[in-house]
């Protein structure tokens, strides 16, 4: 016998479901008077450092059919690059800017869409700059543990081509899988993200 | 909290595989590519927090949040725990949200068509934040077992849907309770997707007669597991590298 690491195991994931917005966004299902708001809704108020942006895209599956039936949930930095965190130790992030939100992909037309701002960079392990990104967290019936991701900008060629965790993509063509296209929409600048889950542009997924 | 590390690496072989097609859904959903292995970075290693600023009185009481003319139908229980991480501390201020059905196995959702009746005195929502200890508590109403098209007569077993936010986005959950005693979570096609048996009774509340209130409501215990965070001395090391 050795001594014991007297560690616990991790509770197992098991799949959301398709009424997760019962409990994730009870408003967006019509199941009003619980609470206000549904929360996650509202990343940007007038307070909020940086540029507006728009982030939307859809999640497909392996026929090409989109899900219209998942939570999708970011997480990113503010302007400068901080997380609005208790874990964040190295400055203070911008007090009007939440840096997380949550949006279930429409019913319809599985288009997921946030109004946020773009984040500015923050370092790597060893202190070499991460590209600008937006963590995404998405969950569905039909998915048994939420899958990680990154957006990465579309316009930040340069800042890409240094970024050190998509230097760790191996097969080169998939780092093309995070990088959201830019356009206008509205006056505002537009990011499309769309995810693959499976298939040749399989999105790539990340063991965090 | 003081250890700053970055979290231990999930047991991809506790948790269910994406791939599980017994689970029919699973089989167009499942990511075919490897994940791309990353050691937590900032944006990992931070997270969202919640604010008590953000719960009403009756958020962690569902037989009340949304009752409009009496109690809902059913099986009055009380649902407690701890959340924990992975090296037995506890986490404080973790969000907990849950959903289920209600006592007849139907959920208030547009696209639900179950025959089930709606009971309308019941949401199925709910919310409650940790306290110091790490401790939580709701009411509610026993959820019944109901019928989902996957196999031709596949049910699932009384469950309640829980989604967790410790300390971290890397630590970011959705799972499952189910209860103590209920032969179906032997024979549930989502429950199975997990490999192991001891993982899946990890999910099982047990019924806790001592704790149940007299002529009120049975209780349950859920404990909840997070992941653990490494010790910051090993981080250091690791500087300049
Ligand atoms: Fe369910």
């Amino acid at each position: 016998m050795v001594q014991k690491l007297e560690r616990l195991k991790e509770s197992p994931s098991q799949t959301a479901g398709p009424y997760v917005h019962i409990g994730a966004t009870p408003n967006w299902v019509e199941i009003t008077g619980v609470w206000n708001e549904d929360l996650g809704l509202i990343l940007v108020g007038p307070e909020t450092k940086g540029e507006r942006i728009i982030v939307k895209g859809r999640i497909f599956d392996g026929s090409g059919t989109p899900l219209k039936d998942a939570l999708v949930e970011i997480w990113q930095a503010d302007a400068e690059g901080l997380y609005n965190s208790p874990q964040e130790k190295r400055g203070q992030a911008d007090p009007h800017f939440t840096g997380w939100g949550r949006q279930p992909t429409d019913g319809v037309t599985g288009e997921f869409k946030f109004e946020t701002i773009k984040p500015g960079r923050v370092p790597y392990k060893d202190g070499r700059l991460m590209a600008p990104h937006i963590t995404f967290w998405i969950v569905a019936r039909g998915i048994n543990i939420g899958l990680h991701t990154r957006m990465y900008f579309g316009d930040e060629a340069a800042a890409n081509a240094e970024c050190p965790v998509l230097a760790r993509i191996e097969h080169k063509v998939r780092v093309a899988t995070l990088v959201a296209s830019r356009s206008e929409e509205n006056g505002l600048p537009t990011y499309t993200f769309d995810i693959h889950l499976q298939g040749e542009k399989e999105t790539v997924f990340f063991d965090i | 909290m003081s250890d700053q590390g970055s979290f231990y690496q999930r047991d991809r072989n506790w948790h269910p595989p994406a791939f599980a097609p017994q689970y029919k859904t699973t089989i167009l959903r499942s990511p075919q590519y490897p994940l791309l292995s990353l050691d937590n970075t900032l944006s990992e290693m931070t997270g969202p927090v919640f604010g008590h600023d953000k719960l009403g009185p009756l958020d962690n009481d569902l037989i009340r949040n949304f009752a409009k003319t009496g109690d809902p139908i059913g099986q009055r229980i009380v649902v407690y725990g701890r959340v924990l991480d992975e090296n037995a501390r506890p986490v404080p201020g973790a969000l907990l949200e849950f959903w289920q059905a209600n006592a007849g196995g139907r959920y208030r959702h547009k696209k639900e068509t179950y025959l089930a009746a709606i009971d309308p005195n019941f949401g199925g929502c709910g919310r409650t934040i940790t306290d110091e200890e790490g401790r939580y508590w709701f009411r509610t109403i026993k959820p019944g077992a109901y019928p989902w098209p996957n196999g031709v007569n596949d049910w699932r077993p009384a469950h309640i849907h829980f989604s967790v936010f410790g300390q971290a986005f890397a630590q970011r959950l959705i799972t499952q309770m189910y209860f103590e005693g209920d032969p179906m979570i032997w024979q549930c096609p989502i429950v199975s997707t997990i490999p192991d048996k001891v993982a899946v009774e990890q999910l099982i509340a047990a019924l806790d007669r001592d704790n149940t209130l007299p002529m009120d409501a049975l209780a349950y215990k859920f404990d909840i597991v997070l992941r653990g965070r490494r010790s910051t001395m090993f981080e250091n090391r690791m500087e300049g590298n």
